[in-house]
């Protein structure tokens, strides 16, 4: 038996396809490409075997999130994270908010602002620059997006520079893609049996 | 290199500013977009989904989200897929209701996704593997129009 998880926690949950993933067994050579599958390699996750079904869009899509979340310079991997974190607390994506949230405190070696933001919702108090940068990945988040001078305003009193606003830009809307493809997909769901 | 993408050319960041010099530094992560464009838009492997209905959906999810000139960009691809550019349409004429009722939950509202709306796709007869087709389609919609949104406040910004 599983159950769903419907409050956001950085505790990790199994995320379980609400379709069927492909089966390596009878993937084409094109899948097997993007995969990486090699025959010292054939561990692949669930989500990565169900975007296989699009196998054009996957193999666009991997390098593409790491150099949005990793590449160097510009904003600090914490406050990508932030950033993501505000998208998925939009789009109630509880895997993608674990996983970032997760990220952020081991990051910042800290669980102060992802506590809040979890406690107190997406209004929660946080310090100024933080503040901004949430407030800004939120509002963008929305459909449309709610994002406006003063977000901006916001970011540039709080020290951004023109890097830093346009890799939170980034980081930010990636998670619109992120979370549509998680939290649609799939559930985020605790296996009862894994002891976890 | 003079980078020419749908997104930065939707957003007509000026020359020689501050904003053209920050997307100058992640001009990689411009050039991926593109190609991630053109993986949802105009894949080699469409599957049941043309190219010509993408893109009216492309226009469409732009529509949801007010941006009128990435919307007509798309659009101008829709071919007899046009009127599904307009979100009044449900997509019943064209024997769409389902996918398209679909592609605006999630476009515009994500968060009330659940299990039953994958279920009444594959009850119209939709394969998962093109369930997964339209989510990428629209996740990546929801990724370049937020993406256009932003890079519009910095040019204005920094104007």
């Amino acid at each position: 038996m599983t159950k769903v998880i419907t409050k956001f926690t950085r505790n990790v949950p199994h995320w379980q396809p609400r379709v069927k993933p492909v089966d390596l067994q009878e993937a084409s050579a094109e899948q097997l490409d993007a995969l990486k599958v090699t025959p010292s390699n054939t561990k692949v996750s669930e989500y990565v075997l169900t975007l296989a079904h699009d196998v054009e869009s996957l193999k666009v899509r991997s390098p593409l999130f790491n150099a949005i979340m990793y590449d160097k310079g510009g904003m600090s991997r914490s406050e990508r994270e932030l950033g993501a974190l505000g998208a998925s607390m939009v789009n109630h994506c509880i895997y993608c908010a674990a996983v970032h949230a997760m990220r952020h405190a081991q990051i910042e070696k800290s669980t102060e602002v992802t506590d809040k933001l979890f406690r107190d919702g997406a209004n929660a108090e946080l310090d100024t620059r933080d503040r901004a940068i949430f407030g800004f990945a939120v509002a963008l988040s929305e459909c449309p997006s709610q994002a406006g001078p003063e977000h901006m305003q916001a970011l540039k009193e709080a020290g951004l520079d023109e890097a830093e606003v346009l890799d939170l830009i980034l980081s930010a809307s990636l998670f619109g893609w992120a979370n549509r493809l998680m939290h649609v997909l799939g559930d985020p769901v605790r296996l009862e049996d894994s002891g976890k | 290199m003079a980078l020419d993408t749908t997104a930065l050319n939707s957003a007509d960041i000026g020359v020689g500013t501050a904003v053209q010099a920050a997307v100058e530094g992640r001009a990689n992560i411009f050039e991926m977009t593109q190609a991630a464009e053109e993986a949802v838009l105009r894949p080699k492997d469409a599957g049941p989904w043309s190219h010509s209905l993408r893109a009216a959906l492309a226009a469409r999810i732009a529509n949801l989200n007010d941006e009128a000139e990435l919307a007509a960009r798309y659009a101008a691809d829709a071919g007899d897929f046009a009127a599904l550019v307009q979100p009044t349409e449900d997509g019943a004429a064209q024997g769409l209701a389902e996918v398209v009722g679909f592609m605006d939950k999630v476009a515009a509202d994500t968060r009330r996704v659940a299990g039953n709306d994958i279920l009444a796709l594959q009850s119209a007869g939709v394969a998962d593997a093109d369930i997964v087709r339209l989510a990428e389609l629209n996740a990546f919609l929801a990724y370049q129009i937020r993406v256009i949104a932003g890079l519009r406040l910095m040019k204005g910004m920094s104007a």
